[in-house]
């Protein structure tokens, strides 16, 4: 009986069509639709005008701190990342739990709320600005502001790649390399940094993506000074409040694509790093 | 047996977590255990980190609202204005939340349980939203709504606003949270596979019948889980609400909007009354969320 290959491939199960229907009905109203308008809006712009407008210097100004900040913030974020996943699962102390879920509080806490608490914290007179007054360090409306913005929001990225990773080292490695002589140190740089290597560098890469997209934090701290304390994000906004809507526009494809690209280069890496944890 | 998701943009956070759980005690052999200093060191070092850029600025919250006691925070919260844009923040996700666990669903049932063409480009174009600035996503309504675009004179003939007006807040919060319920179920139905609901179906229980007695049962909390966690950011959208939203106040102003509006205002006190409303919300969800991985993981051990 033939018919039996047959029914299997075409699962017995209901629902595919409407389903599947709704899903891409509803995926391109809500995003492929509004998307491609920016696209196409930016099409609508001569070559030219796009150009002067992507690189006028006030624009290359806001992707210099965009990119800066992020990049400092998300490297900044690799390596406490790596020590709070360690701690954390390596490690038991009394609140280590309370102390994983906190872990999430940026995915969690709207970007507004943080924004203006981290703004009065650092303020010459918050809690921790008073501290670096005396030092001549002016964190609060400064780049190093949004820096610190940037620092919370992508927080809890590495942590979270890494964290599954840590747990599933097997401790026969570590146990090998010591009883082959390797100190603790040497373990951790020559056997565990590697095989935690490629998510360290996919939560670097979710970090940075974030950042660079980032508004409801950054915009409180920042004081959003053109061409010294504007992120990128804030310049199409200030764009769109004065009705230059192909100005924003271009902008927004230049930062669309960049994250497209990032969107890409993290499928890559964690498909590099599901290779090594399969070995 | 690991499902193979590619276009993940970050691993299923809950699978993460209970894979967390499952080694509770971390008992690690005598050769691979650090010595004691380092232990204290790292642990102290991780802590004094998260309490800087966690803690902190969570109480900073709290302390600013009720720096001039609590009549001042009551009456900050009660005054009409911000009693609108709870409201309207409630709204909102009432009606963003509900449309995409719909979706949700619906694409987890499709692309777990069917084999098709073009799957991983599905799934990487349902994860797409993230990757996109909120303030791009607020700027691309207003291009398809906006008085010069697409749809802008058919609508503005027809005295429909939807760009500064409320349903550009709830389009774009929607695309804001497009992806939640979704990455969170399609990997739990990816590994559960079709073999109860092949089951349910040969035993004669219809489509609906399978869903919802043996489906759902198995998938709620991992459809809670991406509840709460597109509930939470439905509420405290800021940016891609910020570009569509007409900031009037008392009609277009969500509770993130109303915080800048009194920040901006000078209105210290104000702000941080109505922000810490919205802390509350971050921890009521971070503490569900703790709950539901628990809950998850007990039953995933038990099975």
């Amino acid at each position: 009986m033939p018919s039996i290959s047959n029914t299997r491939r075409r699962s017995v199960l209901p629902g595919f069509g409407p389903t599947l229907g709704f899903t891409l009905a509803y995926l391109g109203a809500i995003v492929l639709l509004p998307l491609s308008a920016a696209f196409l809006q930016a099409a609508g712009m001569t070559w030219a005008s796009f150009f002067s407008t992507v690189v006028s210097p006030r624009v290359l100004a806001a992707y210099r701190l965009s990119f800066g900040a992020s990049f400092a913030a998300a490297a900044v974020n690799m390596i406490c990342g790596l020590l709070v996943a360690w701690v954390l699962t390596r490690y038991s102390f009394p609140g280590r739990r309370f102390v994983d879920a906190l872990v999430d509080l940026p995915f969690a806490l709207p970007t507004a709320v943080a924004g203006i608490a981290l703004t009065s914290l650092y303020a010459p007179n918050g809690w921790l600005g008073q501290w670096f007054v005396p030092w001549g360090i002016k964190v609060a409306f400064t780049r190093l502001g949004v820096f610190v913005a940037l620092t919370f929001i992508g927080l809890p990225f590495v942590v979270r790649t890494l964290q599954p990773v840590l747990q599933e080292l097997q401790p026969e490695v570590e146990e090998s390399a010591a009883s082959l002589g390797a100190n603790r140190w040497q373990t951790f740089r020559r056997v565990l940094l590697p095989e935690l290597a490629p998510s360290l560098l996919t939560g670097f890469a979710l970090a940075f993506a974030r950042a660079l997209g980032e508004y409801g934090s950054v915009v409180f701290i920042s004081g959003n000074m053109p061409m010294r304390t504007e992120i990128v994000p804030l310049l199409i906004i200030t764009k769109l409040e004065q009705y230059d809507y192909r100005g924003a526009t271009a902008i927004a494809v230049v930062m669309l694509v960049v994250s497209f690209a990032l969107l890409l280069v993290i499928n890559l890496l964690q498909k590099w790093s599901r290779r090594f944890q399969a070995v | 047996m690991e499902p193979a998701v590619p276009g993940r943009l970050i691993p299923s956070a809950m699978a993460a977590f209970s894979r967390t759980l499952a080694s509770t005690a971390p008992a690690a052999p005598r050769a691979a255990r650090d010595p004691r200093w380092v232990r204290w060191a790292l642990t102290a070092g991780a802590l004094v980190f998260l309490g800087l850029f966690l803690a902190l600025p969570l109480a900073a919250v709290f302390a600013e609202a009720l720096r001039r006691g609590l009549a001042a925070y009551a009456e900050a919260i009660a005054s009409s204005d911000a009693l609108a844009a709870i409201r309207l923040t409630l709204l909102t996700a009432a009606i963003v939340v509900p449309a995409n666990t719909v979706f949700g669903t619906a694409a987890a049932w499709a692309i777990a349980k069917f084999p098709f063409r073009g799957k991983s480009l599905l799934i990487t174009l349902i994860d797409l939203p993230f990757a996109v600035s909120p303030v791009i996503s607020g700027l691309v309504y207003v291009l398809v709504f906006g008085a010069d675009g697409w749809f802008g004179s058919w609508l503005i003939d027809h005295n429909t606003p939807i760009v500064f007006a409320v349903p550009g807040i709830v389009l774009a919060t929607t695309f804001v949270t497009f992806p939640f319920v979704a990455r969170e179920l399609i990997p739990l139905m990816q590994t559960q596979g079709n073999d109860e609901e092949l089951a349910a179906v040969t035993l004669g229980a219809g489509g609906w019948q399978t869903f919802w007695r043996v489906t759902l049962p198995n998938i709620k909390w991992g459809l809670l889980y991406g509840v709460i966690l597109c509930n939470a950011r439905a509420m405290g959208e800021f940016g891609a609400v910020s570009v569509v939203s007409g900031h009037i106040r008392g009609e277009t102003n969500t509770m993130p909007l109303h915080v800048e509006i009194l920040y901006n205002e000078y209105n210290f006190v104000g702000a941080f009354a109505v922000a810490s409303l919205l802390a509350l919300l971050a921890l009521v969800t971070l503490t569900l969320k703790t709950l539901v991985e628990w809950r998850h993981s007990g039953q995933a051990g038990q099975s």
